[in-house]
């Protein structure tokens, strides 16, 4: 069924009784042409672009849970192209241009606001970085504003802008970023996929990856066997325990990274603003939640919850920046499991396995990254060759010496 | 979460720096860059119980091996890197590709 507003009115006039479900259940068939492991936003866009790019259709998503039951469900929903390296730059440059087409492509509301990001500085030198942030942002094509103390109190006038440890500088404002509504982007990829033909298996836990020869032949579920001559791991979170599968350890580091929302408020947060130095960004939902977070917890963890240590390390980064946020109530946290490379940056690559894919090591960056990462994986799966915005994000980089730090950390799965 | 520090006793986790996973135990040969490699970068990211380095920065500044469960996080065991390296020295680096 194609959406659109008259749907929306004829189907009210008659008490709503036509929606239909937005997907198939189908039972898995015995064989595929190409199995995608994992129904999160990354898995469904790039079975949706198999489908849409490269006419593959007789193809499945296993997911041993429901869809976007993953990460794509708890995440803080920012979508922003603000990198400098080459290599991630032009990769989120096409993300966000596919952002801004979604809504059309899927038809799907998936409440996508550029309502811009606005990133803090405190000091003379980390207004050079902004500077030079910038000006690379601009040389990509996409857009980006320096603004100074004044025009960051026009914008955002209830930071405090007076405090002695933190002082505001100016900001970089990047006007075409913005927010999503999360959960809205799997269930729109994963309507498009099922549309086109795609099987979306929930409730279907892949137990083995069989391997012949070098080569992948199908995987072992909980639904039993099902052959596909190319199977893509995209399971960011659980990579390493997929990827043990087939007998590989991949370099990366589960973290968990916690969340929090405030109870509902009337709009007060018009953009996405983060706060570098406190490791405290903030946005508003459009129901009026305050979403807030920090950094990781910093030691490997799989618990889909935090330690109190970061809960009390973001307030007290939220009340330094605006202390009018004491007055709202948090209503819940959470935390999801990230998987952290020693660089900073994703896994889009083939594997020493034949036929055998991996998109994974998104660290706490991979919801903006879902439609060029489906993009991406789904032209490696397609046609064996890495697609160009992606090329740098190779699984052997590490090895190479050719790594992706963005924020010049080092080689240490925490510190990104 | 709270770590047992064997000279300190129970302390808050927020004493304690995480470096990372046993593998930065091992010695990789000099030369060997597939040893360097699973050293720094390669990890089993086990769900369940693991054997992680920390160091106790805000305390004896100990370097501690921590047995302990990445999904409740329960710890079962803390021991100093001193006691243990002989035999983590021996442990065999897997490479990363099947």
């Amino acid at each position: 069924m194609r959406y659109s507003g008259l749907k929306v009115i004829t189907q009210g006039l008659f008490g709503n009784k036509g929606w239909g479900p937005a997907w198939r259940n189908p039972a898995p068939k015995p064989e595929y042409d190409a199995i995608i492991i994992g129904g999160g936003g990354h898995g469904l866009a790039t079975a949706f672009y198999l489908a849409k790019n490269h006419g593959l259709t007789n193809i499945a998503v296993l997911e041993k849970g429901h869809i976007g039951s993953g990460n794509i469900g708890r995440n803080t929903t920012i979508v922003r192209a603000n990198y400098v390296l080459p290599g991630n730059s032009e990769f989120y440059s096409h993300s966000l241009k596919l952002w801004e087409q979604m809504e059309t492509e899927l038809n799907y509301n998936v409440m996508h606001s550029q309502r811009g990001v606005i990133n803090l500085f405190h000091s003379d030198g980390q207004r050079d970085a902004a500077v030079r942030r910038g000006n690379a942002m601009i040389n990509q094509g996409d857009d980006a504003e320096l603004l100074d103390r004044e025009g960051v109190r026009a914008l955002v006038p209830y930071l405090d802008f007076e405090q002695t440890r933190f002082p505001i500088y100016g900001g970089l404002h990047h006007k075409r970023g913005g927010t999503a509504r999360h959960d809205a982007v799997a269930w729109g990829y994963a309507r498009g996929a099922d549309m086109r033909g795609v099987d979306l298996i929930q409730n279907c836990e892949v137990t083995g990856i069989d391997i012949e020869g070098g080569r992948v032949v199908g995987v072992q579920t909980t639904r039993g066997a099902i052959r596909a001559r190319k199977v893509g791991m995209v399971v960011a979170g659980r990579s390493g325990q997929v990827a043990a599968m087939a007998g590989m350890r991949l370099p990366i580091e589960s973290h968990v990274l916690q969340a929090f929302v405030t109870e509902g408020l009337k709009p007060i947060i018009d953009q996405v603003v983060t706060f570098g130095m406190g490791h405290f960004y903030i946005s508003q939902s459009d129901k009026g939640g305050l979403v807030f977070g920090g950094d990781i917890d910093f030691y490997a963890s799989y618990a889909s919850r935090g330690n109190l240590p970061m809960v009390e390390h973001v307030m007290e980064a939220g009340m330094t920046l605006m202390p009018m946020i004491g007055r709202a109530k948090v209503l819940r946290s959470w935390g999801g499991i990230m998987d952290m490379t020693p660089d900073g940056s994703p896994i889009i690559d083939k594997t020493p396995v034949e036929g055998l894919f991996v998109d994974a090591g998104w660290n706490y960056g991979g919801f903006k990254a879902v439609p060029a990462s489906g993009w991406c994986m789904a032209h490696l799966m397609a046609t064996g060759e890495t697609h160009a915005v992606a090329s740098k994000f190779r699984l052997d980089r590490f090895r190479t010496g050719h790594l992706l730090d963005e924020e010049g950390t080092g080689s240490q799965h925490n510190l990104h | 979460m709270r770590i047992t520090c064997p000279l300190c006793g129970p302390r808050d986790r927020r004493e304690f720096y995480y470096y990372g996973s046993e593998d930065y135990l091992t010695q990789p040969e000099v030369g060997d860059l597939d040893a360097v490699d699973a050293q720094l970068h390669l990890r089993d990211n086990v769900a369940g119980r693991v054997r992680d380095v920390w160091y106790h920065e805000a305390g004896c500044a100990s370097w501690l091996v921590v047995t302990r469960d990445t999904v409740s996080h329960a710890v079962e065991k803390v021991e100093l890197v001193a006691n243990v390296k002989g035999i983590l020295a021996k442990t065999k680096l897997k490479g990363g590709a099947a």
